[in-house]
C-alpha cells in the first residue's frame, strides 16, 4: 500500500481552476518531486495535501485512511510534515524553541502540569530541548541555538523549517522549494541533507525550481502544468518527455532539465 | 401596524446616523487598515461646535459647513500626528492609539466647550408628519436624506472619479497602487479628512434630535464599528446595511421587548453573525496564502 | 556563568518592587493605591497569556471581572458562599463561560474578534446594569468583606484594611506571575507563542491552534474574574461599571503600554495607568487630555511598550 495517495485532487479559486484533478502516490521511504512552471499549481496541491486548502473534489488517503480535508494538526498526528514557500518560521521565538515547538505531539500534557510547572512538565520540556538540540545539529544550526530565529539568514531559516518538520517525527516530509533563495553551497547542503533524510526511512514530496537538484534525487518525478499532471516518471524519462519539454519550452528548466542529465 | 410603521422609522433615523459612523470606519480601514475609534468624537465635534458657532451668532448653514471643516482638520491632523508615525505596529497597537485619541479630543472638547449638554433648533420645525398612523419629526427626514446624499455622493465619487479610483487601488493593494503612481500619503489624508467629514455631517443633523454633549463619542464609535463589522469591514454597501440593521434591531427591541436591552439585541445579533459569517455580510473571506 | 532566567528575574524585581514600595508610601492610603496595582496586575498578567503568549486580543474582558466581581456579591446572599468560595465560584464561572464563548468566537481573527468580544463584555454589563433586582442596577450594591481582618483581630493581630489587602493582593499577584511565568517555557506556552507567530505553521506542526486559543483565553478569563473578586471584596461594595468597557479598555491598555510579551512589562503598564489618574486628578480638567496623549505617544514612540523598549535601549549601548 502506497503512503500517500492521492486520486483526483483538485481545486479551483472564483471560478478559475488552480488544480484539475490529480493522481500519484508517494512509497514509503521516497524522494518523489513535482515540477512545473510557475503557477502549475504545485504548491496548492501542497496546501490540499497538508490539510490547509479544503478541495473541491478528489481523495488523500495516507497508510489507506482516507485523510481528505483532514486538519493539519491531525494530519501531523498520523506523520504527515512541511516546510513553506514563502517561510512560516516563529520569529519572536528563539532558534531552539522553535523547533522545541515542532515537537508538540510528543511533548504536550495537561495544561495545569504547565502552569504548576510539574516534574512531569519539566521532564517533557528538558526531554523536547535534547530532542531539538540534536536535530538542530543535524541540520547545522547547533550555534546560536539561543538567539531569536529572526536573527538567522534566509538560507539557515529553510533549514531551521526543516529540523522544525523532523522534530514532529513524520513519516512523509512535504518540502516546498527548500533550496529557492539559497546560494550554491547552501543548495548543496540541503542536497545532502534530503538525502541524509531520505536514509532514515522518510519519504519526500518535493517541490523545487533547482532543475540539477530535484533530477539529482528524485527516485519519481511527476510534471505539472496549468493544474494537471502532464508526465510522471523515473527522472530521466521525465526529461525525455516530449510534454515536459513543450511545457518548459523556452524556459530555463527545461534547458536545465535536459543539461542535468548530461 | 402603525406601531410597527413608528418603530421601523425611529430605527431608520438611528441607523442612518449608525450607518455613517460606519461608513467613517470603513474608508479609514480601506485605505490604512486602520480600526479608528476616534470615530464617534467626529460625530461630536459637528455637534458641539456648531452649537457654540450658534452661539456666538453665526448663522445655521456656514456654522454647519465651519464644524465639519473643523473636524476635517482635526481628522487630517490625527492622520499626520499619531497615525502615520505608527505605520506597521500591530492591530493592537493602533487600536491603543486610536483610543487614546479619542479620550484626548474628548478631554480636549471638555475644556474647549463645557460638559453640559446641547442641542440646536430642527432646521425645519418640530412639527412631526403623519403617515399612516406613525409620525415623524421633519428633522428625521433631513437625517434620513442626509445619509442618502453621502452614500449618493460616495458611490460616484468611488466610480466616476479617477481620485477615488486611486482610492479604491489603494484599498486593494497599497504597494500595487504605489508603483502606478498613487500618492498612497495623499490618499490616507484625504480618507481621514473624508471619514471626519462625514461624522461631523452626521453630528449636525442629528443633534437635534438626540442632543449633543463632549462624551457621546465612544458609544457611537462601538455601534459604528458593530454596525461596520456586521456589514463587512471595509464594504461601504456593507456599512449601510450593517448601520441600519444595528438601528432597527434597537428600535424594534426597544419597542416591543425592553429598552433596557436594545444594547443588548444588537450585539447578540452581531455576535450571531459572525458566528455564521465570520468575515461580516458582504465580507469577503481570504485565503491564505502560503 | 549562566545568566538568571528570565522567569526568576521577574519574580525577584517583583518581591523587591512589593517589599520596598512601601518604604516610600507617605501614608497608609497608598497601600490601598498598591493593593489595586496588584489586583489589576493579575488581571493584566491574565491577558499577557492571551495578548502576549497567543495573541489574541479581547475588548471584553472586564465581563469576567464582572462575573468574578458580582459572584462575591451574590454568592454569600444568596447561595451563603463564604466569600473566598464565592471567588472561587466566580473563577470556575467565568472560566467555564469563556469556554463557552471562547469556542465560536476565537474562530474569528483581528477586527472580527475585536467586535464579538467587544459585544460580549457589553451584554455583561448591560445584564448587571438590567437586573436591578438581583444586581441594584447602576447604583451597585454592598459586597460582604473577606473576614480575614476580624480574624486577625481576634487572634491579637490589629491590622489597616488597606495594609492588609496591600499584602493579600500582592500575593496572589505573585502567584498570578508565577503560574504564567512557569507556563511560557512549558509546551503548553511554546504552542500558544507559536500560534502567534504563524497559526498554519503551529497547526502543521500538530498543534491544535483552535483548543490553544481557547485555553489561553479560559486562562487570562479566569486571571480577570479573581482580580475583578478581589475589587469587589476589597471596596466590600460592586457596581456595574466593573464590567464596562472603558474598564476592559483600561485593562488591554495597561498589558499594551508596559509590553504585552512580558509579565514584568504588564506590571508595569498596570502600575503606571493605576497611579497616573491619582497623580492626575490633581490636573482636574486636564485629566483626559494627558491620558490620551500619553496613551498615544507611547504607542506611537514605543510600539512594543515600555519595557521591552526600554530594555533595547539599553542593550543596544555600547559597553
Amino acid at each position: 500500500m502506497s503512503l500517500l495517495s492521492v486520486t483526483g485532487l483538485g481545486i479551483g479559486f472564483g471560478g478559475l481552476t488552480a488544480v484539475g484533478k490529480v493522481d500519484f502516490s508517494v512509497e514509503p521511504g521516497e524522494i518523489v518531486s513535482l515540477i512545473g512552471p510557475n503557477g502549475a499549481g504545485k504548491t496548492t496541491l501542497f496546501n490540499m495535501i497538508s490539510g490547509l486548502y479544503l478541495p473541491d473534489r478528489g481523495r488523500v488517503t495516507l497508510d489507506g485512511e482516507d485523510v481528505t480535508a483532514m486538519a493539519p494538526h491531525r494530519l501531523a498526528a498520523r506523520g504527515l510534515s512541511r516546510t513553506f514557500q514563502n517561510l512560516q518560521v516563529f520569529l519572536r521565538m528563539t532558534v531552539l524553541e522553535n523547533v522545541m515547538a515542532g515537537r508538540h505531539l510528543a511533548e504536550r500534557g495537561p495544561i495545569l502540569a504547565d502552569l504548576l510547572a510539574l516534574p512531569g512538565s519539566r521532564r517533557r520540556s528538558r526531554a523536547t530541548e535534547a530532542a531539538a538540540r540534536k536535530l538542530l545539529a543535524r541540520v547545522g544550526l547547533e550555534r546560536g541555538a539561543e538567539r531569536d530565529a529572526s536573527e538567522l539568514p534566509y538560507g539557515a531559516l529553510k533549514r531551521l523549517e526543516i529540523a522544525r518538520a523532523l522534530a514532529s517525527g513524520p513519516r512523509l516530509l512535504l518540502l516546498d522549494e527548500p533550496a529557492a533563495g539559497c546560494n550554491a553551497v547552501e543548495t548543496g547542503e540541503v542536497d545532502q541533507l534530503i538525502a541524509r533524510i531520505a536514509g532514515e526511512g522518510i519519504a519526500i514530496l518535493l517541490v523545487e525550481h533547482d532543475m540539477k537538484l530535484v533530477m539529482k534525487i528524485s527516485n519519481h518525478i511527476i510534471v505539472l502544468d496549468h493544474g494537471e499532471k502532464i508526465a510522471e516518471g523515473a527522472p530521466g524519462e521525465v526529461a525525455r518527455n516530449p510534454k515536459v519539454i513543450e511545457a518548459y519550452l523556452g524556459s530555463q528548466g527545461g534547458k536545465e532539465a535536459a543539461g542535468a542529465l548530461d | 401596524m402603525s406601531e410597527l410603521l413608528q418603530f421601523l422609522l425611529s430605527g431608520i433615523t438611528v441607523g442612518a446616523v449608525y450607518a455613517l459612523v460606519a461608513l467613517g470606519f470603513t474608508i479609514i480601514f480601506n485605505a490604512s487598515g486602520v480600526i479608528n475609534f476616534a470615530q464617534g468624537e467626529f460625530v461630536m465635534l459637528g455637534g458641539m461646535s456648531t452649537v457654540f458657532l450658534l452661539d456666538a451668532g453665526v448663522p445655521m448653514l456656514p456654522a454647519a459647513v465651519a464644524a465639519i471643516a473643523i473636524a476635517c482638520a482635526v481628522g487630517i491632523a490625527l492622520n499626520k500626528l499619531a497615525i502615520q508615525p505608527a505605520r506597521g505596529a500591530s492591530v493592537v497597537t493602533l487600536i491603543i492609539i486610536t483610543i487614546g485619541a479619542s479620550i484626548f479630543l474628548r478631554g480636549a472638547a471638555q475644556i474647549v466647550f463645557d460638559k453640559q449638554i446641547h442641542r440646536f433648533e430642527s432646521f425645519s420645525g418640530d412639527e412631526p408628519f403623519v403617515i399612516g398612523g406613525a409620525t415623524i419629526l421633519p428633522q428625521s427626514l433631513w437625517v434620513m436624506a442626509g445619509a442618502v446624499a453621502v452614500f449618493a455622493g460616495l458611490y460616484l465619487f468611488f466610480t466616476r472619479s479617477l481620485l477615488g479610483k486611486a482610492v479604491l487601488a489603494t484599498a486593494n493593494n497599497p504597494l500595487a497602487a504605489r508603483l502606478v503612481g498613487v500618492n498612497t500619503n495623499f490618499v490616507m489624508t484625504l480618507s481621514f479628512a473624508m471619514s471626519a467629514a462625514i461624522g461631523a455631517f452626521a453630528g449636525v443633523l442629528v443633534t437635534p434630535i438626540t442632543l449633543t454633549s463632549y462624551d457621546i463619542g465612544i458609544a457611537l464609535a462601538l455601534k459604528g464599528f458593530a454596525a461596520a463589522v456586521l456589514g463587512g469591514m471595509g464594504n461601504p454597501f456593507g456599512a449601510l446595511v450593517g448601520g441600519l440593521l444595528v438601528g432597527l434591531i434597537e428600535a424594534m427591541t426597544a419597542g416591543y421587548i425592553s429598552s433596557a436591552y436594545k444594547d443588548a439585541a444588537a450585539f447578540i445579533v452581531i455576535l450571531a453573525v459572525l458566528f455564521v459569517m465570520p468575515h461580516g455580510i458582504f465580507g469577503r473571506a481570504t485565503v491564505e496564502r502560503v | 556563568m549562566r545568566t538568571l532566567s528570565p522567569k526568576y528575574a521577574t519574580l525577584i524585581a517583583l518581591i523587591a518592587l512589593i517589599a520596598l514600595a512601601p518604604l516610600f508610601f507617605p501614608s497608609t492610603f497608598y497601600y490601598r493605591i498598591g493593593a489595586l496595582i496588584f489586583i489589576n496586575g493579575l488581571a493584566v498578567i491574565g491577558l499577557v497569556v492571551l495578548i502576549g503568549y497567543a495573541g489574541q486580543i479581547s475588548l471584553g474582558h472586564a465581563g469576567f471581572a464582572g462575573i468574578g466581581a458580582y459572584a462575591c456579591a451574590l454568592g454569600p446572599i444568596h447561595l451563603g458562599l463564604a466569600p473566598v468560595l464565592s471567588l472561587v465560584l466566580g473563577a470556575v464561572l467565568s472560566g467555564a463561560i469563556a469556554w463557552l464563548v471562547g469556542r465560536p468566537i476565537l474562530r474569528l481573527r483581528g477586527h472580527y474578534l475585536a467586535v464579538a468580544t467587544l459585544g460580549f463584555g457589553i451584554l455583561i454589563y448591560i445584564v448587571l446594569n438590567n437586573e436591578a433586582q438581583l444586581t441594584g442596577g447602576p447604583d451597585g450594591m454592598p459586597v460582604e468583606g473577606l473576614g480575614l481582618r476580624g480574624l486577625l483581630e481576634s487572634a491579637g493581630f490589629a491590622v489597616k484594611a488597606s495594609k492588609l489587602w496591600y499584602w493579600l493582593a500582592a500575593l496572589v499577584m505573585l502567584a498570578g506571575a508565577l503560574l504564567a511565568l512557569n507556563l511560557h517555557d512549558s509546551p503548553t506556552g511554546r504552542a500558544l507563542r507559536s500560534l502567534h507567530d504563524s497559526e498554519v505553521a503551529a497547526h502543521t506542526v500538530g498543534i491544535d491552534v483552535a483548543r490553544y486559543k481557547l485555553t489561553a483565553f479560559v486562562i487570562s478569563a479566569v486571571y480577570a474574574s479573581v482580580a475583578g473578586s478581589q475589587i469587589a471584596l476589597m471596596n466590600e461594595f460592586v457596581s456595574p461599571d466593573i464590567a464596562g468597557f472603558l474598564h476592559s479598555i483600561e485593562l488591554l491598555t495597561m498589558t499594551v503600554l508596559g509590553g504585552a510579551a512580558m509579565v514584568f512589562g504588564a506590571v508595569i503598564g498596570a502600575t503606571i495607568l493605576t497611579a497616573l489618574p491619582q497623580v492626575l486628578t490633581a490636573l482636574q480638567d486636564f485629566e483626559h487630555i494627558v491620558l490620551g496623549l500619553i496613551m498615544m505617544l507611547v504607542m506611537i514612540f514605543m510600539p512594543e511598550g515600555l519595557v521591552p523598549s526600554l530594555a533595547r535601549l539599553v542593550r543596544r549601548r555600547p559597553r
